[in-house]
């Protein structure tokens, strides 16, 4: 029997027209993988009041369980929940003052409606408890175990006059880059 | 018809996210193939625990369901881990 098979020409030019091309759509695909967003979640918390902090460690906790890789960028007011104390001497007036106003650590931030002067934040601590809903202490401390980077803005930080001495250890340094750099590689992007 | 489990994690009178948060660290415990009992009394853990294993990729939900102890209910979920 004739063979069916026909053999044909190939023209060296369109194999290597062909080669290119792959090469080609090879180098794109590196290119959009390189892209994708990764299995991450950044959160900005840019306030410092209780309620608003308490979703951004819910939600990161949350993450953290469900496999996602989270970071948290705090910025102004937000550091207020990484303090663990406050110092005066050498600030100039204006850090003095905001030191003095500011919370001295995440135990005595206010709530963001009906605080009446840290009533309402202590209400609403008590609440929670009632209601057997882990403090915000406790997510804090749950976040690290699960392995939620904590990343403390440098600029704000040194605006306000809050040394490194004034936060909480095992916090990374960083600036709007350490942060988007992390947000554009994040399937989610919260700020609070 | 009850379903089989290997390990039964207690997360009644939790509230979000403990009930996921406590589910994810046992299920790292167990050998891939084996399923977590989780009981708990958060509503809320229902949806959250299909979307968990909408996202991870290590865990199936074998089932769900709900009982009432004492008037109030107990939502239940079995939790396989797969890899």
């Amino acid at each position: 029997m004739e063979s069916s098979i026909r053999t044909q020409a190939v023209d060296p030019t369109q194999v290597q027209a062909l080669e290119e091309k792959v090469r080609d759509l090879e180098k794109r695909l590196r290119d959009v993988e390189e892209r994708a967003p990764e299995d991450r979640v950044s959160l900005i918390v840019f306030s410092g009041d209780l309620d608003r902090v308490l979703a951004a460690f819910v939600i990161a906790t949350g993450a953290a369980a469900m496999g996602q890789q989270v970071s948290i960028f705090f910025t102004f007011w937000g550091l207020s929940v990484l303090r663990k104390g406050r110092q005066f001497s050498g600030k100039t007036i204006f850090q003095k003052m905001m030191a003095l106003m500011s919370p001295r650590s995440s135990q005595s931030l206010p709530v963001s409606k009906m605080n009446y002067f840290g009533v309402g934040a202590k209400m609403l601590r008590s609440m929670m408890k009632e209601k057997n809903v882990s403090s915000l202490e406790d997510m804090i401390s749950l976040a690290r175990d699960l392995g939620v980077r904590m990343i403390a803005c440098e600029m704000s930080r040194d605006v306000m006059g809050i040394r490194e001495s004034e936060l909480v250890g095992g916090l990374e340094c960083g600036g709007v880059a350490t942060f988007l750099a992390e947000s554009l590689k994040s399937r989610t992007s919260l700020f609070i | 018809m009850s379903q089989s489990f290997d390990k039964l994690l207690d997360a009644r009178g939790l509230n979000c996210p403990m009930p996921l948060v406590n589910a994810r660290k046992e299920i790292g415990k167990l050998e891939p193939g084996q399923v977590l009992k989780v009981m708990a009394t958060d509503r809320g853990s229902v949806a959250d625990f299909q979307g968990w294993v909408k996202i991870a990729k290590n865990v199936e939900l074998v089932a769900q369901e709900t009982e009432s102890v004492d008037g109030a209910s107990v939502y239940i979920h079995y939790v396989k881990r797969t890899t």
